[in-house]
């Protein structure tokens, strides 16, 4: 419990760190040890990643490639959020050319076409990078679910398997878990095999998606009351 | 040093002691003409006086008079020969210098010296203002082009420092010797400064309240106090989006103006420079965060803007980097709707506009052939930022120019994207026929197989659907669609027009036309 406490406490410094006083070279250490934390500990922030990247940009003498490697495994398992894009455009050229990073941009441009078969296979043969951060696996399957839930309002199963890379007895387990947590719901497709429900949302469903694009927010309101009243 | 009665001293009179600069420079520095010294003195009793109206004429117009009849191709008169007419006034001479330094690199090329001490004179200047110690009222169109040419400054150094394959002995000895000389922690570390002995922020929070009044005053002090440290502050918050879209932090620099609400006037629309550089940069940095419907309503809103306004600014010093950004905004925004076909967000106005200057263009591009990659390559080079390569030359690696390092690789991961898009088309032009299609027609249609289907399908709703800095996921979609098994049904697209942030702003105007209306008294 007590080095619970002193990581949140350390936390809680970085975070201020890059809040309050970012453009210092002297916290770059501590931004470097945050991202081991960030590994360890299944947490991320993508601000404090940025801030490292660029004081790496300012003294690229002081570069560490394997924090790098880290920050964008990280920023992998962030999609579909654009931060591995982000990241890359502070990532001078020829450090993107050393081997593991070309690596790591195959398997965001993967994800990124939504080639997942490819995707699994390539992080197989990679293992020693991305088994490198705990949760990998788990987050890209959820990246897959959230591609998958704003396309399909019901999906093959095969099609589910190969996203996620999970097949037979395993992903009935994993379905099982989804239907009693999530609201997904098991089908009999005609004579193919099974058929996923996906739960409703504004991006497969239609009749669901609120026309907020002429929503004002109500403080810009507010400012014309003096003149209404 | 000889003194001098300037007073009976006719215009060709004898040089000084220093006429041997004189030769080598082939300008007098200490030769101050009648008109400048007139310049000076009231310029420097305006500033004492708080006379903001008349130190803006001064500032916009005389200086751009004087600088168009006297020093169209040399340096104003130095500093020290101007400095007793103002009582050796410290902080005018700062004035003085920056307005010096600017005319310099407007007008010449700035030596790597000069470069040298034009920093160092914005070090004191804001040192000075960090300080608290000023007690001026300056116009915003001044305050705003002392954070915009610290920015400029700041990328041409870069620039020039990058380019080291003819650097001189001498100019690398310098390079080395002030290693502090626009160093891009010294850059950020003051940008940031201002923002927050200014409280900048606070001050906008506690405005929503009602509780501060720095908007309705267009930033100044009508308390007896200064507008000099709280407006540097808020210009400076526009400054630092720009050094992080030159250093290719999109996500940080859009923290940097997130407190500025831009969907509402404020004092950055009150120099219509900082209008522009704001939403030019807001845009280009949603560009590359891949948020395409956001950037095409600004870049529509700005644009729409400059078309009503640009007649304003003809005479205006500002006038040709208005024209330019107009240019570059439009080459943005063909971009934006190649990779985003929304054309129901833009004006009517701006949209003839875009087809007359990149109608051509914008249908090449949708191809997505080799041909459509170089129009994207072209455009993107003209309009993008000049950006950067932050960190210090290794002086003992050979002599090379690395000073397109930076903007290479911008536009190499852009094109990367845009690659990444190129089936995208194909998709839609067929979503645009269809209500529903089976996967195997489709398949057929497009000369891929289903498993590839599946994938560029997968890819088009990845690819539309923009997640914002909350992490909210918005639809960027034109026409979209969804998949049940094997069957796509396309989905009708809504119009995005807003009206809402229309009325409100033509509510608030009227009630300015009738308070102004009001105010006329009739004998």
């Amino acid at each position: 419990m007590g080095r619970e406490r002193e990581r949140e406490v350390q936390q809680y410094t970085v975070e201020q760190l890059v809040a309050v006083n970012p453009y210092n070279p002297d916290i770059l250490p501590d931004l470097e040890n945050y991202v081991n934390d960030q590994v360890s500990s299944k947490t991320y922030s993508l601000a404090a990643n940025l801030c490292l990247l660029r004081l790496y940009q300012f003294e690229p003498e002081r570069m560490s490639t394997q924090i790098v490697s880290r920050i964008l495994v990280k920023a992998l398992m962030a999609m579909p959020a654009p931060d591995f894009s982000l990241c890359l455009f502070l990532i001078p050229e020829r450090v993107q050319m050393e081997e593991q990073f070309k690596t790591l941009i195959v398997l965001s441009h993967y994800l990124e076409t939504g080639r997942f078969r490819q995707f699994w296979d390539e992080a197989a043969k990679n293992r020693h990078i991305v088994e490198v951060v705990p949760g990998f696996e788990q987050e890209i399957q959820a990246y897959a679910i959230h591609v998958l839930s704003v396309t399909y309002q019901k999906v093959p199963r095969a099609v589910l398997a190969e996203a996620i890379n999970i097949e037979g007895l395993s992903l009935d387990k994993f379905l099982e878990h989804y239907v009693a947590n999530s609201g997904w719901i098991l089908e009999k497709s005609h004579g193919r095999g099974q058929l996923i429900v996906l739960p409703r949302n504004e991006f497969n469903h239609p009749e669901l998606k609120k026309n907020t694009e002429d929503s004002v927010p109500l403080e810009h309101i507010t400012r014309i009351f003096p003149i209404l009243g | 040093m000889a003194s001098f009665d300037y007073e009976d001293a006719p215009a060709n009179s004898a040089v000084p002691a220093s006429s041997q600069s004189h030769e080598v420079l082939g300008y007098d520095p200490n030769f101050v003409p009648d008109s400048v010294k007139s310049f000076a003195v009231h310029l420097y009793r305006h500033i004492r006086e708080k006379n903001v109206y008349e130190i803006h004429q001064m500032y916009e117009t005389s200086f751009q008079t004087l600088s168009e009849r006297l020093f169209k191709d040399t340096p104003w008169p130095s500093v020290d020969a101007v400095a007793h007419y103002v009582d050796n006034d410290h902080v005018f001479c700062l004035l003085y210098r920056e307005m010096w330094f600017r005319h310099l690199y407007a007008r010449l090329s700035p030596t790597l010296k000069q470069r040298i001490d034009s920093w160092d004179n914005y070090c004191s200047l804001f040192q000075v203002v960090l300080h608290g110690v000023v007690n001026m009222q300056l116009p915003n169109q001044w305050l705003w082009d002392m954070v915009d040419e610290f920015v400029y400054q700041f990328q041409s150094f870069c620039q020039y420092r990058a380019k080291m394959k003819n650097k001189t002995e001498q100019e690398i000895a310098l390079l080395r010797e002030y290693d502090q000389a626009w160093n891009v922690y010294g850059v950020l570390n003051y940008l940031q400064a201002l923002v927050e002995k200014s409280m900048i922020i606070q001050i906008l929070e506690q405005e929503k309240e009602g509780l501060e009044q720095f908007t309705a005053n267009d930033g100044y002090d009508y308390d007896g106090g200064s507008n000099v440290l709280k407006v540097l502050g808020y210009f400076s918050m526009v400054g630092l989006l720009r050094v992080h879209c030159l250093l290719g932090d999109y996500h940080t620099g859009l923290k940097c103006l997130l407190p500025i609400d831009i969907s509402q006037q404020g004092v950055y629309t009150s120099v219509i420079g900082s209008h522009i550089t704001a939403i030019y940069h807001y845009g280009f940095a949603n560009l590359m965060l891949r948020r395409y419907v956001e950037a095409i309503r600004e870049f529509n809103k700005i644009l729409l803007y400059i078309y009503k306004t640009k007649q304003y600014h003809q005479k205006s010093p500002q006038y040709e980097q208005i024209l330019k950004k107009n240019e570059q905004m439009y080459a943005l925004l063909a971009i934006c709707l190649s990779l985003c076909p929304q054309v129901k967000l833009v004006d009517e106005t701006v949209n003839s506009q875009l087809r007359e200057k990149y109608g051509e263009k914008m249908i090449r591009m949708q191809r997505y052939d080799d041909e459509a990659f170089a129009i994207y390559d072209e455009l993107f080079s003209y309009a993008c930022p000049k950006f950067i390569t932050p960190s210090a030359p290794s002086f003992e690696e050979p002599l090379v120019n690395y000073n397109q390092d930076a903007y290479r690789l911008q536009l190499k991961l852009f094109l990367y994207e845009v690659k990444q898009q190129q089936l995208l088309s194909g998709v839609r032009t067929f979503l645009k026929v269809y209500s529903t299609i089976s996967l195997g027609k489709l398949a057929n249609y497009m000369e891929v197989d289903e498993p590839t289907l599946r994938t560029i399908l997968m890819t088009y709703k990845h690819k539309t659907h923009a997640v914002d800095g909350d992490g909210k996921i918005t639809s960027n979609a034109d026409v979209d669609f969804y998949i049940d098994d094997d069957m796509i049904h396309v989905m009708e697209s809504k119009s995005a027009k807003r009206y809402g942030d229309y009325f409100l702003r033509q509510v608030v105007k009227l009630e300015g036309v009738i308070n102004d209306l009001d105010r006329i008294k009739l004998d």
